[in-house]
């Protein structure tokens, strides 16, 4: 593997992962003993993505965490107290016990927004976020996650179509677990990298092993930083394996028994644990020790969180409006001069590359300016308009895409699931499948 | 001072607040270059630059979402709907992130969503509508409906300066047909105050935007009647301004509530439940409504006449009323 994470850093990558392990089979015991109020959506088997790409961002940086995330949560130094407190509706939880699970944010220090139930939502409202950190010049990026049950929405298009079309600084990671509930992957997309979808968007793709811990990051953090560099979101696909059901209720039976053993083989914290072994990154008493404080952490935040009251009742009527609690302030990293007249005035013309006709598809490429200018005057198109100009040859299908895959040429293939084996066939992963991989 | 339409004094009111304060920006779709379809934001792009007023791609939960993502920042978003019928589109945006964010996790939206709204233009089905009591349904939301050029400049800089998702609704029949003298320069205007647009003693009429001036025509020809009409303007649709209502009904003992939303679930019932409940003993007749139609808003003129409240509906309902 080739990465230039130091081995303190590698150990911390091993730390999230395991505290987000065992924070979450502390909570399926106290759901066991109905001291969780609402449902538990467990991320066994998935830590390696929450951990990975979460770990490839600055402290400046912005997340929006789907329901399993947790990982993501505690790289962006949210505390398992946290966790703990909100699925336990106590009165100490960031959310008061108004919400619960990863329902909660923080917008003044760690940079999360809070996901609804409702997927796809945050796509739109991250391209928001990265819109208005490139605004305030604040250099950031915005990061969110859709599965792939999600991917399919309307919001999941209009929000990545937005990105794309204002060249925004966000990171999309499509966390590809199999299974939209009951619903295999296969069975609601008739595609089988859905990072194919970025070719649509005019927009770049990466597909990465999810239960690899350094091919995610590695995979992320390329793309976090061509995004920073101000090349445009970039949609990164972790292939990945919801282990346990939906959440607690859900058996699962639907899962066929050897695909769930091909992904259990591939378990990314044991996968992890073997690599630091093998590469002699830490020894046994090492190990022992992070396991240890690991154990301290959630005992102490359990306790609290034990401890901690439900809500005062009278509480369910405060909080609709902001009276005046919350003071609105942008962090300026530019002078606010900049965008007001008359620096800010433009001509309120459009820019046209090209006039759209098939004989012309990529004639005035190259005149085109880089899309997502920052309120500067640019020059108008030199481009001439050419009328009644029959095409010479029949359209070609677009293969000029900026992503790195090409559907069409992939032979047809029906996958029962994942990147499981075909029937009596021995598993081998097909070339583009490494692309993540280094 | 010259007599502004409500369409320009909204354009005032977007302009000035931009030369305020960099955190304004816009986004919308045909908002800049085209400068809005009814030409709201006509010259706003040329002033103030394509950061600050995005046109978009026609994606009405991309636009909303984007806004309610740029808030977070500490940006003053105001995001157009095309036509307010469209905010169909992105309900899921507007009700379950908007509006939930701040009680859920203390996450302030100062964001403000407008757009034209309202019948008698021959819209149509898709191009009429009167939405906003789906979101008047919806805690967390404040929904601002004016009737005047005044209240619509000072109104829009409050629903700009206020912490909180305001829906912003625009009649589009008044855009250019209404002209008042307005005052030059910053004013505001209060969310969540009704006003007496006339005052009487026999009968309370309670109405917002375009109604208010059916109202207060109807008034005038009650008047000639020898029935004293009170119209109140609510100008705020949530937060509500029970006072104003209460305290006018307690002087008048009867009330009617005209709107040219839908009857079913529109605010005549909500205002009759308040008037029930805090001001029952007051009332010496039944509570009484003019409304639109239960039906979408049809097209054809002899259609839309027949759904739209007016003048003379007004006043055979007040009438009526004025006989307990």
């Amino acid at each position: 593997m080739n990465h230039s994470l130091t081995r303190e850093r590698q150990l911390e990558l091993y730390y999230y992962m395991q505290l987000n392990r065992q924070l979450e089979e502390r909570m399926e015991r106290l759901f066991r003993q109905n001291k969780i109020v609402g449902g538990l959506y467990s991320s066994l088997g998935q830590e390696a993505v929450s951990v990975g790409t979460a770990y490839a961002l600055e402290t400046r940086d912005w997340i929006a965490p789907m329901i399993r995330n947790i990982g993501a949560l505690l790289v962006k130094g949210l505390k398992p107290r946290d966790i703990f407190t909100q699925h336990m509706a106590r009165y100490t939880s960031p959310t008061l016990g108004k919400d619960g699970t990863s329902h909660f944010g923080d917008l003044k220090v760690r940079h999360v927004v809070s996901p609804i139930s409702m997927l796809g939502d945050l796509i739109p409202v991250m391209a928001g976020v990265a819109i208005a950190g490139r605004y305030l010049a604040q250099n950031i990026v915005a990061m969110t996650w859709i599965g792939d049950g999600g991917s399919s929405t309307g919001a999941f298009h209009e929000g990545l179509n937005l990105s794309a079309t204002l060249h925004a600084p966000f990171v999309l990671i499509l966390e590809n677990n199999q299974w939209a509930y009951s619903t295999p992957v296969s069975h609601q997309v008739p595609i089988k990298n859905l990072a194919d979808r970025a070719v649509a968007y005019g927009i770049r793709s990466r597909i990465a092993d999810g239960n690899d811990v350094l091919a995610v990051y590695n995979t992320t953090k390329e793309a976090v930083d061509e995004c920073r560099a101000g090349r445009g979101p970039i949609l990164v696909e972790v292939k990945t394996m919801r282990i346990k059901g939906h959440a607690q209720h859900d058996s699962a039976q639907y899962v066929p028994r050897r695909m769930l053993d091909f992904w259990k083989a591939r378990d990314p914290i044991t996968r992890f644990e073997k690599y630091l072994t093998e590469s002699k990154l830490w020894d046994a008493k090492q190990k022992s020790e992070v396991d240890a404080r690991i154990e301290r952490e959630l005992d102490e935040d359990q306790k609290f969180a034990e401890e901690s009251p439900m809500p005062p009742p009278e509480l369910a009527e405060q909080g609709v409006y902001c009276d005046g609690c919350h003071t609105i302030e942008a962090d300026w990293h530019r002078p606010k001069n900049e965008l007001m007249p008359p620096a800010s005035s433009v001509e309120a013309v459009w820019e046209v590359a090209d006039f759209g006709a098939l004989s012309e598809v990529g004639a005035h490429r190259k005149q085109a300016s880089a899309a997502g200018g920052n309120g500067k005057k640019s020059a108008r198109p030199a481009a001439k308009p050419v009328t009644n100009v029959a095409p010479k040859e029949p359209p070609k299908s677009s293969s000029h895409g900026p992503a790195q895959s090409d559907v069409s040429k992939q032979p047809a293939l029906r996958v029962p699931f994942g990147r499981g084996p075909a029937k009596g066939k021995p598993f081998e992963p097909r070339p583009h499948d490494k692309r993540g991989r280094h | 001072m010259p007599e502004t339409t409500m369409l320009e004094a909204i354009r005032q009111a977007l302009y000035e607040e931009m030369e305020r304060d960099p955190a304004v920006v816009m986004l919308g779709e045909d908002i800049g270059v085209y400068g809005g379809a009814f030409k709201v934001t006509e010259g706003l792009l040329a002033r103030f630059g394509r950061d600050r007023v995005i046109d978009t791609p026609i994606s009405e939960t991309a636009i909303v979402g984007a806004a309610c993502g740029m808030s977070y920042l500490g940006l003053r978003p105001v995001a157009e709907m095309q036509f307010i019928d469209f905010i169909a589109c992105c309900f899921n945006q507007v009700t379950n992130f908007i509006a939930k964010s701040h009680y859920r996790w203390g996450a302030p939206v100062p964001m403000v969503l407008r757009g034209p709204s309202g019948g008698g233009v021959h819209g149509g089905p898709f191009h009429s509508a009167n939405p906003e009591m789906y979101f008047v349904h919806t805690p967390g939301l404040k929904v601002v409906y004016p009737s005047t050029a005044y209240d619509a400049k000072g109104l829009l800089k409050s629903a700009i300066r206020d912490n909180n998702p305001v829906l912003f609704f625009e009649h589009k029949f008044l855009y250019r047909r209404i002209k008042e003298q307005i005052p030059e320069g910053d004013y505001t205007v209060p969310i969540g105050k009704a006003i007496v647009r006339r005052e009487g003693r026999d009968l309370t009429i309670v109405s917002y935007a375009a109604m208010v001036h059916t109202s207060l025509e109807a008034a005038e020809q009650l008047a000639k009647q020898g029935i004293d009409a009170e119209v109140i303007d609510l100008r705020t649709l949530l937060p509500l301004d029970r006072e104003t209502i209460l305290a006018s009904v307690r002087k008048t003992n009867k009330l009617l509530v005209v709107h040219e939303d839908t009857r079913t679930g529109g605010i005549a019932g909500e205002i009759a439940a308040i008037v029930c409940e805090d001001a029952f003993e007051d009332l010496d007749g039944p509570i009484a409504r003019v409304t639109g139609l239960d039906t979408p808003v049809p097209y054809a003129p002899p259609l839309e006449e027949r759904f739209l409240p007016n003048k003379e509906k007004v006043v055979v309902a007040a009438s009526e009323l004025a006989k307990y």
